[in-house]
């Protein structure tokens, strides 16, 4: 592995000094299981990585009125081993659980899987679908951005040179809502995800119609993508295999994948109707109090 | 070269102090430093959990660690399992199963199998494939190695003074 | 347990039991020693620079600056080694050219696929060498590279080899060309014979390379010391082969090399050639040091040998009654940089398992722009059955015949003759079918939607070789007992077992080592399923010898003729109801009169064949064209079941590296050639979490070929998965898969193509 030097700071003005000064080459790193093995391939090549864990901020995991903050840096594993997380922002801990084998969710954090930018990245689209904010330190102090226009490429994001992900802010959750997350992959795990959707549905008092939705793909276009005309196809319309369906069609004419050695172009677009069906089901089951 | 950091840790119970550079991995120092040859590299790129470790009570692959960030960390490898000279009750299992063939996964699916056992101590079949799917095994389709765990479970619950 | 054994009584009393392995604690406690963990003083590190072309000459290498950075001790390219010869080297399970593994191990003129290994660099640590290496200038003439067999056939294709002319029908000819060989087997009377069929079936099929996905990367460490001796430390199938190519290479006698195997964390076939230790050799030449390299797991993939992938075309024809009435077969194997797929093999086992009247097998060894393919578990024989299984399953379905009865009736036993001339000894080819017809697997209906069930079954040769051990009788009444054969699976157990039963004494009483080519005879490569076979017979042998000397001893000791003296039960019986346990006699006679050493050894021409029949039930999704494995049950002919739990996990290991082969795994070129997926990651290897158990049925038709019955056990549990999925996939949801792997994108195109 190239070289590199280390620096643990403890607090966000330190951490941002320190990639400030380096101009770019320095890198930001939470749970390294991403950023390690890219530096070790050579698609990264920091001179600098600055370790993330040590400052208090970015582990938190902190309810309030408005709904839970997440440390950028706090682990996968913390987030679906709380019954309350699971319970509220269920999409994201579906991902969370399937990020990597269990020794990978040890270290790796939501923040480092947006912060990476990997167009499948598996939290991304849940992060979406439950319209998380992402506050962002940086030279010239904070400033909050929809995680919707967080990525924006392949590995791209809006991330300026000294700039560091601290935190995401999930709001709270509306009464009858549900939430969701599936990818396909060829294994049953340890799999980079084909297609994955994320979907977070609220539906009224009785639990028969849509009340409002937002669905998010992964895997299917440069990055992961807001299905607005999928959303659209289920707000005020009832729960209903035909209404679902129709957001299935919608999510599938915008995916714009690629052929690879994950899949083909036209498994990826026949999948990503097949699988944004499912998982709005499935948010809905949530939605009405079912698992 | 950046500067070599000394880090200081406890592994398998023991104060270690060792000097390393900031790019060398968990897996490098207990391998090529600390002589722990237990740990096996498979991959180095996460995929294989050959090289799984407790991290503070935590399992990870050790290549995917940097080693300067283990200071002050508790580290427990395969070399810390048997006690005393009295194997594991999953060593044990692994043997009487005939869990193993070429035995280059063993100790990353010990390590592994033993935090999911300190996690959940009565896993199901499906419980224990899904938190050993980090790990490969080429050799044994699986079949004995989940077996071997099962019937480790089995006596660890039914022995109080087991250790997890 | 699902694990079943239809062992009728065991008439032995260590064979068929299940002892702990003797090498057991140190592989769970993590003292035993693989390659990678030895350390040496004044060790130096060793990284390979290796192509990023799949096609081009090399037109200068430039290394002076890599050897100008500090801690760098030398740079080997390919002309440090002397000349080869255009000879070949027999290496037991295989044979290969020495110009062709010269040019394999450092590139010469030409790189010939991505990661073709150039140079190599010693240093003082692995970082600095890739440093270093990324110093070193290639300058590369990049030309067009050739990926598969039918399109390298193609006359103006890219030609790989300026000296690699076809071998057509056995005649020398003077066509360059990638096509390396074409064979023929012939039988009957081909024509009349799909005269005389009702239903005739030909179809065309492509597999994927795949690769044996050991997880222990290769390794190889090496000293040259001043008096020219040698001594090499490495993960090998065979130590004897290792010190043959390392000698070969170097031009220095095989006396002058010493291997030391390590203990070996995977093979399947991919650890017989050597790919790191002569370079680590070279460099310690050059440096006076001992000299390690350790391949990443992308060098694993790109730069070792991965086995073929394939273009297959079957035929076959089969009367009203299901009698096969003629087959054909076309098979062209990408041989990979250099000549020598499995094809030869693979022709031979593709209608191995069946009574073929009328037959002809045309193979083809193609060079392609891969890595130099080799062998993995049977080579050449799963792309093989995946073409006749499948074929024989539509047969079947447009006969409307169950394919179980099609296989009883038209399966090969004792006296059938093969497409390519051998006729069977006894077999067990009819006992695997009717181990899985009285299975409860097969006996319980199968219900769901979208489920279904596929047979099918395999063929593997085995092989004898020549294998050596020596057994020293300690004071104690221990028998400290040396084999040649590296263990990848618990062999030395197994050996050991035959060794004790043959005295008549208890397995823990043996202490088996594997020895190094100094301290044993030589033995052949730990492949062809062959160790439990051949070295458990030159451990009987040695056994034996030792059984001769305690008779006697025996007889001194009584003072009686060594006729009246029997060694039998464990012990000696003499005249007058005299009687010596092993152990007693040991201690009676080992203050007196010289040790006892047995030596035995062995090269057994026959091995027996060995005969699988897998039963697999699947759920496919037919929105996603994922593949759900419910249930598995295997059944094979092993012979004699030395250690019953060793051959369960042969089985269990094989069948699912035989389900990975079919359902996700393949190596995926892009255009330039390539491989896009050189990662665990991609290359998808089952997960514990893919798979059910997989039930295990032993069959025990003894191999009159054996002192014990042995049949090798190993290799052909990998053969019938593909075939055996294709077929439950078509039951399933009516799509008929021909190529692999039969990952959810293919098996979606076909699902959405027959909506059409």
């Amino acid at each position: 592995m190239r070289d590199f030097d280390y620096a643990a700071p403890t607090t966000v003005a330190e951490a941002v000094q320190l990639l400030q000064s380096h101009k770019g080459a320095a890198r930001p790193m939470a749970g390294g299981t991403d950023l390690i093995d890219q530096v070790r391939v050579g698609r990264l090549t920091p001179d600098l990585v600055v370790d993330i864990k040590k400052i208090p901020e970015l582990t938190v995991l902190e309810w309030s009125a408005n709904g839970l903050r997440i440390g950028a840096a706090v682990p996968c594993y913390r987030l679906y081993h709380d019954p309350k997380v699971t319970a509220a922002y269920t999409a994201l801990t579906d991902s969370a659980a399937i990020i990597g084998g269990i020794q990978i969710q040890s270290r790796a954090s939501i923040g480092g899987n947006l912060c990476n930018s990997g167009p499948a990245a598996d939290s991304t689209p849940s992060l979406i679908a439950l319209g998380a904010i992402v506050v962002i330190a940086g030279p010239q102090g904070t400033r909050e951005v929809s995680v919707d226009t967080f990525c924006t490429g392949p590995g791209k994001n809006i991330l300026e040179p000294g700039e560091f992900v601290v935190e995401l802010k999930l709001p709270a959750r509306a009464a009858k809502s549900g939430s969701a997350y599936q990818r396909f992959i060829p294994r049953n795990e340890m799999d980079i995800a084909v297609v994955g959707v994320g979907v977070s549905v609220t539906l009224d008092a009785a639990g028969q119609n849509f009340v409002a939705a937002k669905i998010a793909l992964g895997a299917v276009a440069a990055k992961p993508l807001v299905a607005e005309a999928a959303a659209k196809a289920l707000i005020g319309q009832p729960v209903s295999e035909a209404t679902i369906q129709k957001a299935g069609e919608a999510a599938r004419a915008i995916a714009t994948p690629i052929d690879d050695m994950r899949g083909t172009i036209e498994f990826r677009k026949h999948v990503t109707g097949i699988l944004t069906a499912r998982v709005i089901q499935q948010a809905v089951e949530r939605a009405r109090g079912g698992k | 070269m950046a500067k070599k950091r000394i880090v200081s840790t406890t592994i398998n119970g023991t104060q270690r102090d060792f000097l390393c550079e900031p790019r060398q991995t968990l897996l490098e120092v207990l391998r090529d430093t600390l002589d722990m040859t237990g740990t096996k590299e498979g991959c180095s790129n996460g995929n294989c959990g050959a090289c799984t470790v407790q991290l503070n009570g935590r399992p990870v692959v050790s290549c995917l660690v940097l080693a300067v960030e283990v200071d002050g960390a508790t580290v427990e490898t395969i070399e810390g399992v048997a006690c005393n000279g009295t194997l594991h009750p999953l060593q044990d299992a692994f043997l009487n199963n005939a869990a193993l063939q070429c035995g280059i996964c063993t100790p990353g699916f010990i390590m592994q199998s033993k935090s999911l056992l300190a996690e959940n101590p009565n896993p199901s079949e499906h419980d224990i494939r899904f938190y050993l799917a980090g790990n490969l095994c080429r050799c044994t389709g699986y079949d004995k190695i989940v077996r071997a765990v099962q019937d480790a479970a089995g006596k660890m619950s039914s022995c109080c003074e087991a250790k997890v | 347990m699902s694990t079943t054994e239809a062992t009728p009584g065991n008439k032995y009393t260590v064979i068929g039991t299940r002892p702990i392995r003797h090498d057991g604690v140190d592989k769970v406690t993590g003292r035993a020693k693989y390659g990678g963990d030895i350390r040496l003083t004044g060790m130096l590190y060793g990284v390979m620079l290796r192509s990023p072309h799949a096609h081009a000459n090399i037109k200068s290498i430039d290394y002076s600056a890599a050897l100008k950075l500090p801690g760098v001790h030398a740079v080997a390219v390919c002309d440090d080694f002397p000349d080869a010869e255009n000879k070949i080297a027999e290496l037991g399970e295989g044979a290969v050219n020495l110009q062709h593994l010269r040019h394999n191990t450092l590139a010469g003129p030409k790189v010939l696929y991505r990661g073709h290994a150039v140079a190599a660099v010693a240093a003082d640590t692995i970082n600095i060498a890739e440093e270093a290496c990324k110093l070193i200038k290639v300058d590369y003439e990049v030309l067009k590279p050739v990926l598969t067999a039918p399109e390298a056939m193609k006359p103006d294709a890219p030609l790989l080899h300026s000296n690699v002319f076809t071998n057509s029908l056995g005649e020398e000819t003077k066509t360059l060309s990638n096509v390396a060989k074409h064979f023929r087997f012939e039988t009957g009377d081909l024509a009349a014979g799909f005269k005389a069929a009702k239903v005739i079936v030909e179809r065309e099929f492509n597999t994927a390379t795949v690769h044996q996905g050991y997880i222990e990367p290769h390794n190889g460490t090496a000293m040259w010391n001043s008096d020219g001796n040698v001594t090499v430390w490495c993960s090998t199938q065979g130590s004897f082969t290792a010190r043959q190519q390392v000698a070969e290479l170097c031009h220095i006698p095989v006396g002058k090399v010493k291997v030391i195997p390590m203990e070996i964390g995977g093979g399947f076939g991919g650890k017989v050639s050597v790919y790191l230790e002569p370079v680590a050799a070279i460099l310690s030449r050059k440096t006076g040091r001992p000299v390690k390299i350790i391949m990443n797991r992308a060098d694993c993939f790109e730069g070792t040998g991965p086995t073929p992938g394939s273009y297959i075309r079957v035929k076959m024809g089969a009367d009203a009654n299901g009698k096969i009435t003629a087959a054909e077969a076309y098979m062209a194997y990408e041989a990979g940089a250099y000549p020598g797929s499995p094809i030869g093999a693979g022709a031979m086992c593709v209608f191995a398992c069946y009574d073929i009247p009328n037959g002809k097998v045309d193979g083809f060894d193609v060079c392609v722009n891969k890595p130099r393919t080799n062998a993995y578990r049977a080579p050449g024989a799963t792309n093989a059955a995946m073409a006749t299984e499948t074929v024989i399953d539509e047969i079947c379905e447009k006969l409307k015949i169950c394919p179980m009865e099609f296989r009883l009736k038209n399966g090969v036993k004792e006296g059938s003759r093969r497409v390519d001339g051998p006729v069977y000894p006894r077999i067990g080819m009819i006992e695997s079918l009717e181990a899985i017809q009285n299975s409860d697997h097969w006996k319980t209906p199968l219900t769901g939607k979208n489920r279904g069930r596929g047979i099918a079954s395999g063929f593997w040769f085995n092989c004898g070789l020549k294998s050596a051990a020596t057994a020293t009788v300690n004071f104690d009444g221990s028998v400290a007992l040396v084999e040649g054969s590296t263990d990848i699976g618990g062999s030395r157990t197994g050996i050991a077992m035959q060794f004790a039963e043959t005295l008549g004494i208890s397995v823990d009483q043996i202490i088996p080592t594997v020895g190094d080519t100094d301290s044993v005879g030589y033995t052949d490569v730990t492949g062809g399923s062959r160790v439990t076979f051949a070295t458990g017979w030159a451990a009987y042998e040695a056994a034996r010898d030792i059984a001769r000397q305690m008779t006697q001893r025996a007889a001194d000791l009584w003072e009686v003729p060594a006729d009246q003296v029997k060694y039998e039960n464990g012990g000696v019986s003499g005249p007058d109801g005299k009687r010596l346990s092993f152990k007693d006699l040991v201690l009676a006679i080992s203050k007196h009169g010289e040790p006892i050493v047995g030596r035995g050894s062995a090269d057994p021409q026959c091995p027996g064949g060995a005969f699988a029949t897998h039963c697999v039930d699947v759920e496919v999704d037919p929105d996603t064209g994922k593949v759900t494995i419910l249930r598995y049950t295997a059944s094979q002919d092993v012979g004699t079941a030395i250690h019953p739990a060793y051959v369960e996990g042969q089985i269990q290991g094989g069948a699912v590296q035989g389900i990975g082969w079919g359902l996700n795994e393949e190596y995926f070129y892009d255009q330039s050639g390539v491989m896009r997926n050189s990662t665990f990651l991609d290359y998808r290897m089952p997960t514990c979490l893919d798979l059910p158990m997989i039930e295990a049925i032993i069959v025990e038709v003894p191999n009159p070929g054996h002192p014990y019955g042995v049949r090798g056990v190993g290799e052909v549990p990998i053969v019938p998965p593909p075939a055996a999925l294709a077929n439950a996939i078509y039951n399933a949801i009516g799509v008929r898969m021909t190529q692999l792997p039969m990952s959810p994108p293919r098996v979606l195109h076909e699902i959405l193509a027959k909506a059409k």
